[in-house]
């Protein structure tokens, strides 16, 4: 690894404004319209949700490092794993790429000064702290034991607070779909001259499919969860099979959102990977279009897959049929980008630093979280794998294998553009590799241990689950990983917070990338572009070069030089 | 590895538990051959990947020697493999799917409930038991439906699962092809008692499943009335919410119950003799005892009154 | 909403040219005092408005969707239901309340050509005018709401018909339905006919809500059209505000067949 990467040279303190600078005290950020700000505020609260929920799972595979009773009883733990399962899901993933990272990242990579509604943009960070506070008092006003799906009827008869965590939820579901609508208008309406939609990052492209996602698919989990408050505060009966309601329907109405929902969580981590991939293999991005077209591909193929959740469910064999070639269909276009990212890396020159590092585990991680997909897409297989810990580890190689390994990714990407300060190099790659060793020693295991036959959200797995003595030491590996896991993210975070106070100061292009937001200076000031920035191929990383004078890459003059022809042998 | 008892495996290959029904074998084909196939990708992405990464790996001073950033006629080849292979797949899927779905006419015919948290399997000559009873080597329907929330019933060794669901029924069907006894899970998340919502399949060997049918609907008959009560509050699922050793579960525990006098939430009190067990056995919301959830199903149309007096001869037994 | 910083010319009114021009800061902007920092010029801060309040109704849509999807299933799966429990809604009051909105879009879209030419005074005109009908809706809403109150013909959990609820419309008694005819002289009616008034409650109740938002909106560009806020150089409030009416309108439209007109 080149050395003149891997330490780059202190710049100079920045003698300018920047959006840190701008204004000072509490209500300059309470009240600022600034993306950047809005993005930075998102962070934090995202990233303290994160550690509430990881706090959750750390609890339950505590209880379950071996079998009886560990730390707590049967209603504690099925209150926990809902509120891990719900924080994660409503607080930190959902949100996590597109409000905290997009937020920041968007406008710059556009080249536009903000989001196309700042105020809109406020208010949703609002929604979502309110959202958050009503999780808190669920967590303090007696708990939730629904499972994070809300499922019928036994959200509608259960005593815990049930009302409190759908109202919460709802806030949460306005406050994506603000996100997401100021995103398209963004991504529509502030493009600067020149930036066509084919010169658009792939990660603006990701940010736009998931945007509408948010929008369309958020409303019905919206009324859904709406009619299960109604349902619980006055018995509306729409739910309940002793009024002649029909509990099937909401899991059709849960889950027309919640498919979808999970492309929110996947398609910005991709966006990341796309770029993270190119800068550090110094190529530019193998099948652009394909890439992009992709993205939309997989976020309206997601609305129509709904179904497979539901193999088990009752509902019609034709009905699953067809949702079962339907879901089939949504892993082409994941396969292709995977493709098109290794072709990105051939022939390139491939640094591995962290942000690299974690691009990587994310194509291993998101392979195989991907790849179990198909086990659960084919009807016959499902049948046996629905509800048990294969479900739980496919999608925890998706959601935190995939999402979470692009979250870092893209943290540590953008970390000097964000902060203006340089991590350390060194412990972001042990870092790194302790998060893939301890997320594999966690979730690998949980494969064996669903399609050999444990069910899902069980507190205890002794003898009376028969002959398995195999499902003890899955558990307990799985529980060591989760240690391991818990270890490395709060190293990650430590490192992250120490690079605030003894961090070199970051220069403008510290990886050599090609999009806009490495044309403003790090940190970016308060208008982003105090000129209108040059726009060009997002991709064409070759136009900048290393100066060891900056301490990082600046544009050369635009070589002409032929690209050479792929070799088809090399395949 | 089988010293070590943190490994231990039980029967069957690694991933799967042995096939033991006649569309399990299927199932597992559709399986492996996924496992396959997805093996193969991961290796070779992994491969690849390592490969590069070494191979192109960043030099001082050396500049990438890059290479074409598109080339439609490989996008398309690994857009249309992939195609090919997931519709193998999704057709596998879907034919074994219809062969677990689709029961034989001449099945033979079980109701199952499921309520929080026990199971109730009924037979045509109108026995209840806890466990499901089923002959060896014939298909079997079940006719499921709930008391309460939804439930899903699972069987590994056979590779079904269908849920349980409040006002509506749903079947699914097996043939096993060897005598034994199996695991019966709850898979749909349904409260506190879930993980010990469980139960067993045993099948019987040529024969002995209609002798074991006729002897278990005869209780009465060939038992004295407490222990018949003993062998009903187990088939009945009473027992995963009343102890019979004095420990309060979700219910008040049996022991020594008789003759106590409880208070209830509505704040009267009542002796607990003959007429109050039988009222709490068919209209269990009736009286709530202070200190213990609404949770019980009743029991009405369920248990004969014959039945419903060895049940309070059992509790009045256990001092 | 960015509504209240959309200072905009109409579109076809903008220059040219200062679409691509590159602005001044926006602080030192005295003349064009409604322009966002971020936006280079009111066309196109008009227009991402507009793109923004048209994702925004569709969201609103997707919202109903769920209900209309709920609607659909139990009227598939149970029509018997529907058809009996129609009945007890009132046509007539039904029907005054379809044509209150269609009148108070017609003000509304009057009241953004009013905002558009200039003329304040016929503006405020027509906003009162809306906001009136939008209060005669909601007052027509409370009577028939009031009644299937004291019917005792609520949601499913609260369905208990009193002996006396009669249907609405006595002379709309299907002739050759026996079924329904014999299930008229049980107090109750079918099995579950509840769930029809779960689903007329919360589609009529969760339209009167937004109902009450646009009277909010309305109230809103009212005060601001007082203020002398608006001109043919500046009406993107009124557009947006009229936008979101029209939707609440188009909603009503739907549910008015689908409730009282079954047959």
């Amino acid at each position: 690894m080149s050395d003149l990467l891997t330490e780059p040279r202190p710049a100079a303190a920045p003698s300018m404004d920047n959006y840190l600078t701008h204004a000072r005290g509490f209500w300059s950020w309470a009240l600022t319209l600034d993306h950047k700000r809005i993005g930075v505020m998102y962070l934090v609260s995202i990233v303290a949700s994160f550690f509430l929920g990881g706090l959750f799972a750390e609890l339950i595979r505590t209880e379950l490092i071996g079998p009886g009773r560990t730390i707590m009883g049967k209603d504690m733990y099925n209150q926990v794993f809902t509120l891990h399962g719900a924080v994660m899901v409503f607080l930190f993933i959902i949100p996590g790429i597109p409000a905290a990272l997009g937020n920041f990242v968007l406008p710059i990579m556009l080249g536009a000064k903000d989001v196309a509604f700042p105020r809109l943009n406020l208010a949703s960070y609002y929604l979502w702290i309110v959202g958050a506070v009503f999780f808190v008092f669920v967590l303090v006003l007696g708990g939730l034991d629904t499972g994070w799906t809300f499922y019928t009827p036994y959200s509608t008869t259960t005593d815990t607070r049930v009302v409190l965590a759908v109202t919460g939820a709802f806030i949460l579901g306005f406050s994506s779909i603000f996100t997401g609508l100021n995103f398209i208008a963004t991504i529509h309406m502030l493009r600067p001259p020149g930036m066509t939609w084919f010169r658009l990052p792939l990660f603006l492209w990701a940010l736009y499919a998931t945007a509408l996602i948010q929008v369309l698919a958020t409303p019905v989990l919206g009324i859904t969860l709406f009619l299960v408050g109604v349902e619980r505060l006055l018995g509306l009966g729409i739910f309940d099979p002793k009024l002649g309601g029909d509990p099937v329907l909401f899991q059709h109405f849960f889950w027309f959102y919640s498919h979808p929902a999970v492309y929110i969580m996947i398609l910005p981590g991709m966006g990341i990977i796309s770029e993270v991939i190119s800068v550090f293999s110094r190529k530019h991005i193998f099948g652009y279009k394909f890439i992009a077209i992709s993205s939309i591909a997989i976020a309206l193929l997601g609305f129509l897959v709904w179904g497979h959740h539901m193999f088990t469910s009752g509902q019609s064999k034709l009905a699953s049929v067809i949702f079962s070639a339907l879901t089939f269909s949504v892993s082409i276009p994941s396969a292709i980008k995977v493709f098109n990212w290794l072709a990105t890396m051939y022939k390139g020159s491939i640094a591995l630093l962290t942000p690299m590092l974690y691009a990587l585990t994310f194509i291993f991680l998101f392979g195989i979280g991907g790849l179990t997909g198909l086990f659960l897409g084919a009807l016959a297989t499902d049948v046996h794998l629905h509800d048990t810990y294969f479900i739980v580890a496919h999608f925890h190689y998706v959601m935190v294998g995939g999402t979470l390994s692009a979250f870092l990714a893209g943290i540590h990407y953008w970390w000097p553009k964000i902060t203006g300060r340089m991590y350390s190099e060194f412990w972001g790659r042990i870092g790194a590799l302790m998060v893939f060793v301890g997320f594999n020693l966690t979730f690998f295991p949980q494969f064996a241990l669903g399609s050999r036959g444990m069910p899902r959200r069980y507190y205890d797995y002794g003898e009376m689950l028969g002959e398995h003595p195999e499902f003890y030491g899955y558990h307990f590996l799985s529980t060591l990983g989760s240690y391991l896991l818990g270890i490395a993210l709060f190293l990650v975070m430590i490192y992250l917070i120490a690079s605030l106070f003894n961090g070199h100061r970051a220069v403008a292009n510290p990886w050599g990338g090609a999009t806009l937001e490495w044309q403003c200076s790090s940190p970016p000031p308060h208008d982003n572009f105090p000129v209108q920035p040059h726009v060009g191929d997002p991709y064409a990383v070759r136009n900048f070069q290393y100066d060891p004078d900056v301490g990082g890459y600046v544009r050369v003059a635009q070589t002409a030089k032929p690209e050479h022809p792929l070799h088809p042998s090399a395949h | 590895m089988h010293d070590l008892i943190l490994f231990a495996q039980s029967r069957g290959g690694y991933w799967l538990p042995p096939p033991d029904s006649s569309t399990a074998g299927d199932v597992d084909r559709v399986f492996y051959f996924i496992l396959g196939v997805a093996s193969f990708f991961f290796v070779l992405i992994v491969a690849l990947m390592c490969l590069f990464v070494i191979l192109y790996r960043r030099r001082p001073g050396v500049e990438a020697p890059g290479s074409a950033s598109h080339n439609n006629l490989l996008e398309i080849t690994w857009t249309i493999i992939p195609v090919i292979l997931v519709v193998i797949m999704f057709y596998m899927g879907f034919t074994t799917y219809l062969d677990i779905r689709t029961s034989p006419r001449q099945a033979y015919d079980i109701r199952v409930v499921g309520q929080k948290w026990s199971w109730v399997f009924s037979y045509p000559n109108g026995h209840v038991a806890p466990e499901l009873h089923v002959p060896v080597d014939r298909p079997v329907r079940l006719t499921m439906t709930s008391e309460d929330v939804i439930h899903s019933l699972f069987i590994p060794a056979f590779r079904v699962k269908m849920d349980l669901v409040p006002g509506r029924y749903t079947t699914t069907w097996f043939h096993p092809l060897r005598a034994g006894t199996y695991d019966l899970y709850c898979t749909e998340y349904c409260g506190t008692g879930h993980s010990d919502m469980l139960s067993k399949v045993v099948v019987h060997k040529p024969g002995e499943f209609e002798t074991w049918l006729e002897q278990a609907a005869n209780l009465l008959a060939s038992m004295t009335p407490v222990e018949a009560g003993a062998e009903l509050t187990r088939r009945n699922g009473c027992l995963t919410c009343h102890s019979t050793d004095g420990t309060a579960k979700v219910g008040p525990s049996f022991k020594g119950i008789y003759g106590q006098r409880h208070t209830f939430t509505n704040g009267t009190s009542a002796e607990v003799d003959d007429n109050y067990i039988r009222q709490s056995i068919l209209e269990p919301m009736a009286l709530i005892r202070q200190g213990y959830q609404p949770a019980m199903p009743t029991y009405k149309g369920r248990l004969k009154d014959q039945e419903i007096t060895a049940i309070i001869e059992y509790i009045e037994s256990l001092k | 909403m960015a509504k209240s910083e959309s200072t905009t010319r109409p579109p076809d009114d903008a220059d040219p040219g200062s679409v691509e021009a590159p602005r001044p800061h926006a602080a030192a902007d005295h003349h064009r005092p409604f322009l966002a920092h971020h936006y280079q010029s009111y066309k196109q801060q008009f227009e991402a408005g507009k793109l923004g309040m048209w994702i925004f109704l569709l969201t609103e849509i997707l919202l109903f969707g769920g209900l209309f999807c709920a609607y659909a299933v139990y009227r598939a799966n149970h029509p018997e239901i529907f058809i009996y429990a129609h009945h007890f809604l009132d046509k007539n009051l039904g029907a005054i309340n379809t044509a209150v909105l269609i009148f108070s879009s017609f003000t509304m879209a009057w009241g953004v050509r009013c905002a558009q030419l200039n003329q304040r005074k016929l503006l405020m005109v027509m906003l009162s005018l809306t906001l009136l009908c939008a209060c005669g809706f909601l007052g027509i809403k409370y009577v028939e709401y009031k009644h299937k109150w004291e019917d005792g013909l609520l949601w499913a959990g609260k369905y208990h018909p009193v002996e006396h609820a009669e249907p609405a419309d006595h002379a709309a008694r299907p002739p050759g339905r026996p079924e329904a005819q014999s299930a008229l002289q049980r107090p109750e009616g079918p099995r579950y006919a509840g769930i029809f008034f779960s689903i007329y409650f919360m589609m009529t109740g969760l339209h009167g809500l937004h109902v009450l938002a646009g009277m909010a909106a309305i109230a809103w560009i009212l005060v601001r059209a007082a203020n002398g806020h608006f001109n043919s150089h500046y009406f993107g409030p009124v557009d947006y505000v009229g936008l979101y009416w029209h939707l609440v309108d188009l909603i009503w439209i739907y549910l008015f067949p689908l409730l009282y007109l079954i047959h």
